[in-house]
């Protein structure tokens, strides 16, 4: 077998990606499906009765349920084997977490656990500490949390208030404050509480739940997700050894960072998890529904959202495991079960932060349109809390608000892709001044008519990396670091690189696809002819937004010319296409792939 | 002992089966599991070893190169190791036991476990013409199994359309699975992980004697005409009408 490669971090705005080392979900193994089919059926037999208890905060419930999980192996996919874990692959991890969250509030508990609540000490605890608790976090006997925000530090993770101060003997830190929105915190056993030690160096603390002094605040009421426990976690002269420490003193933000950068990829695989169930409940309702003497599938405005729910699922589901992919290859040459093997699982875990930024904001706006579009479809019947709609549409919207805001992740996008480049990690200054050069000379194309649409797509794909560099590359040479102020102008960058790595994993897909004879080839060339003429004219408008505002006059003018040689959107009946594709849909009464 | 448990591989239930423009059954994105009715039998042959039972429990399926899917999910459900038969086409109840038969020739089970029915096809008769091929006992529809200390007999509860009936049926024989035999497991990740090194055996349909011809030969397939939608009537009286009209 060809030796597959991983291409950097970021590597998709410069260039184009090799398909060999792209991994698609059709390309899963059969352990991977089976596990994923262990874990969808204890959630829909042992969670999904349960949810009305879950949402009531039975006491000991979500307990129960977790302990359950942990003893089917639900736990323990991601943490080596030497410390109770199975060390599953990063793709198997995916599907199995798309499976967890068609229980969104129990994907929510689980999240929290596995995740953030699990991860601060495999990737940055000492042996003691991964020896200690790693192997009972994996099985569920230990549930973990995460204790960052607080009620005035929400992004500005920063400014936390909660304090540390060290013994005059040395041996103890005594923490004091309040964090807030903390999820498992009514059974947690663990937390991960980030304080400022003597009040200025932000560090990441282990407290267990019975320290004297900690004690836990009542349900928040919230919008969604009822079913997972969110309180605020309070520390009153809590004493804890000096070897509770996370990490290094003063370096607690490094730890947030890296565990919120899985904590996002985790998202977008449930957003795509609960987007499924959510098709399904749609379409399913739409072949039911009569009005005026038909089905209301058979209505083209309902087949334009079955299709539209569709096309964004597919270009996430071939984003998350295209990134997935790339991991298992780097992580398959770290040893983590080797002492010191810390700093390397981090290397690598940081290495896809742009993506794991992209799949956040991106998969969370996916699952909010199938959620609103799919409760749209239902009608009146989907404004009650009768049918499965409405809990969905409340559900999903935390996904938009936690582990970093959407907004604060398309300005990390952007901060990450700048910090690579200064660092000569991402050669994305030379690639914009290339194309500076080489626009001059581009001579207009006729795209319209191509022999194979795959290529036209793809033609499609690299006019939008060009717009998409040249209005990034302008905007740095105008703005330099000022960009990060202009926040409109960095989120509409970050839009651009979004919908770049969508199309393009999409179509590395559906060549995959085409080249393997598979019969849902067809369907997938339609999705990305779709997706990829929206995308056009979207990243048209966007990086004229972006020109309109770091330019004026001659200068302006200049940029718009250049933008019309390099970008000329498609002209493409995209409501035959999504009638096509809602065919499918509504036969299958599924997503399609 | 040994119990020998054949499975088959089949549609997923909740996947769509459909016709393809040429009246070939389409199964494009379906998903394939193991006849559930072949699991609740696996289920019972694991349930009788952890209740103290010596046996070695051997899964064996005849089916296409991806059946080999299937025997790994028996492995980690607690199979100690798998026969796969490699066969591209699709076979009838009187081949698939033929096969069996030889099979069972060089693995001489004590034991033969397995579902009541496929459920796909939904047949209902390789487990009795795979007994009457050998020559064994067979108790089907078996809700309960208790097998003698020693091993020779076993006393089968079966569910028939009058109640429960008991039967005691000497070993070796063919007893074969419903649905309340035994709720199957899930199959724990750590188990599945285990089964990596279980082994499976490889077996050409050739060295079993290859499959004989059966005289059945399938001319076509259509889907069952769909039905009318049903009406709602106002009241009983509405109904009696309608009654009458039909029976006039």
């Amino acid at each position: 077998m060809a030796q597959i490669k991983a291409p950097p971090g970021g590597a998709f705005l410069i260039e184009e990606a090799e398909l060999d080392g792209v991994l698609i979900p059709e390309e899963l193994s059969a352990e991977a499906r089976l596990m994923a089919r262990t874990t969808e059926e204890f959630i829909r037999k042992e969670v999904l009765p349960v949810t009305d208890r879950l949402e009531a905060h039975e006491e000991g419930l979500n307990a129960r349920l977790m302990r359950s999980a942990g003893e089917l192996g639900l736990l323990a996919g991601g943490i080596p084997e030497v410390f109770g874990g199975l060390d599953l692959p990063k793709s198997t991890l995916t599907l199995q977490s798309e499976m967890i969250a068609l229980a969104s509030s129990f994907a929510v508990t689980v999240g929290a656990h596995t995740q953030i609540g699990t991860l601060p000490i495999l990737y940055f605890g000492t042996e003691e500490q991964k020896r200690k608790y790693l192997p009972r976090l994996a099985s569920g006997e230990t549930i973990g949390a995460f204790a960052l925000s607080e009620a005035e530090s929400g992004s500005d993770a920063l400014s936390a208030k909660t304090r540390a101060t060290l013994t005059p003997d040395g041996r103890r830190y005594v923490l004091n404050g309040t964090k807030m929105w903390i999820s498992n915190a009514a059974f947690a056993d663990l937390f991960t509480v980030f304080a400022k030690a003597d009040g200025e160096q932000f560090t990441a603390f282990l407290v267990e739940r019975n320290t004297p002094g900690l004690s836990i605040g009542r349900e928040e009421h919230k919008l969604g997700i009822r079913g997972s426990s969110t309180c605020r976690v309070i520390l009153e002269d809590v004493q804890i050894p000096v070897d509770s420490v996370i990490g290094e003193v003063g370096k607690g933000y490094r730890v947030a960072l890296y565990i919120l950068n899985i904590g996002r990829f985790g998202l977008g695989a449930g957003a795509l998890g609960t987007s499924r169930e959510l098709l399904r409940h749609s379409a399913k309702y739409a072949n039911q529904r009569v009005q005026f003497g038909s089905r209301i599938s058979s209505y083209g405005l309902i087949q334009h959202k079955l299709a539209e729910m569709a096309v964004r699922m597919f270009t996430l589901e071939s984003m998350l495991y295209r990134t997935a992919g790339y991991w298992d290859v780097l992580f398959a040459g770290v040893d983590a079960s080797a002492e010191g093997s810390a700093d390397e699982l981090r290397a690598v875990t940081e290495e896809y932060a742009i993506e794991c930024a992209i799949l956040k904001f991106y998969g969370s706006e996916v699952l909010d349109y199938v959620a609103d579009e799919g409760l749209q479809i239902h009608g009146g019947n989907g404004y009650s809390e009768e049918f499965p709609m409405a809990r969905a549409y409340r559900d999903a919207r935390i996904n938009r608000i936690f582990e970093g805001t959407n907004e604060i992740n398309r300005l990390t996008l952007l901060d990450q892709v700048l910090r690579r480049a200064q660092k000569g990690r991402l050669a994305l200054p030379q690639a914009a001044a290339k194309l500076k050069e080489a626009v001059l000379s581009l001579a207009p194309r006729s795209s319209d008519l191509s022999a194979d649409p795959l290529d036209e797509v793809g033609e499609w794909i690299r006019q939008i990396r060009n717009a998409t560099l040249y209005a990034a590359g302008q905007a740095w040479e105008t703005l330099g670091v000022k960009i990060a102020d202009l926040q409109e102008v960095a989120a509409a960058i970050a839009d651009m690189s979004a919908v770049l790595f969508a199309l393009e994993s999409g179509w590395l897909r559906a060549r995959k696809l085409a080249a393997s004879g598979s019969p849902r080839s067809g369907l997938a060339l339609s999705a990305i002819q779709v997706y990829g003429a929206d995308a056009c004219a979207q990243v048209e408008q966007w990086s004229r937004y972006v020109i309109s505002a770091i330019s004026d006059g001659d200068t302006r003018r200049t940029h718009a010319a250049v933008l019309r040689r390099i970008l000329k959107p498609p002209l493409v009946d995209t409501v035959t296409l999504r009638r096509q594709l809602a065919r499918s849909v509504i036969e299958l009464e599924a997503y399609p792939w | 002992m040994r119990i020998l448990v054949p499975i088959k591989r089949t549609p997923d239930p909740n996947s769509l089966v459909r016709l393809t423009a040429d009246a070939q059954i389409d199964l494009d994105g379906c998903k394939w599991i193991v006849n559930p009715f072949d699991e609740i039998a696996l289920e019972e042959a694991v349930r009788q070893r952890e209740a103290g039972l010596d046996a070695e429990i051997v899964v064996v399926s005849i089916g296409p190169e991806e059946a080999a899917d299937q025997l790994r999910a028996c492995l980690a459900m607690g199979a100690d190791r798998a026969i796969h038969v490699c066969c591209n086409r699709s076979l009838e109840p009187i081949q698939t036991a033929h096969l069996l038969a030889a099979v069972v020739a060089t693995e001489q089970p004590d034991l033969i476990l397995m579902g009541k029915q496929a459920i796909d096809g939904d047949q209902n008769q390789t487990g009795q013409m795979l007994a009457g091929r050998l020559g064994w006992p067979q108790a089907t529809f078996a809700s309960t199994i208790t097998i003698s200390d020693n091993h020779t007999t076993a006393v089968v509860e079966r569910e028939v359309d009058t109640g429960r009936e008991t039967l005691q049926v000497r070993l070796p024989a063919v007893v074969t699975a419903d649905l309340r035999l035994a709720e199957p497991r899930y199959v724990a990740l750590p188990a599945i992980i285990r089964a990596r090194n279980k082994p499976m055996a490889n077996v050409a349909v050739d060295d079993l004697g290859g499959v004989p011809d059966c005289g059945v030969r399938t001319v076509g397939y259509e889907l069952p005409p769909s039905r009318a939608p049903g009406v709602m009537l106002p009241d009983a009286a509405s109904l009696a009408a309608k009654i009458r009209e039909a029976v006039q």
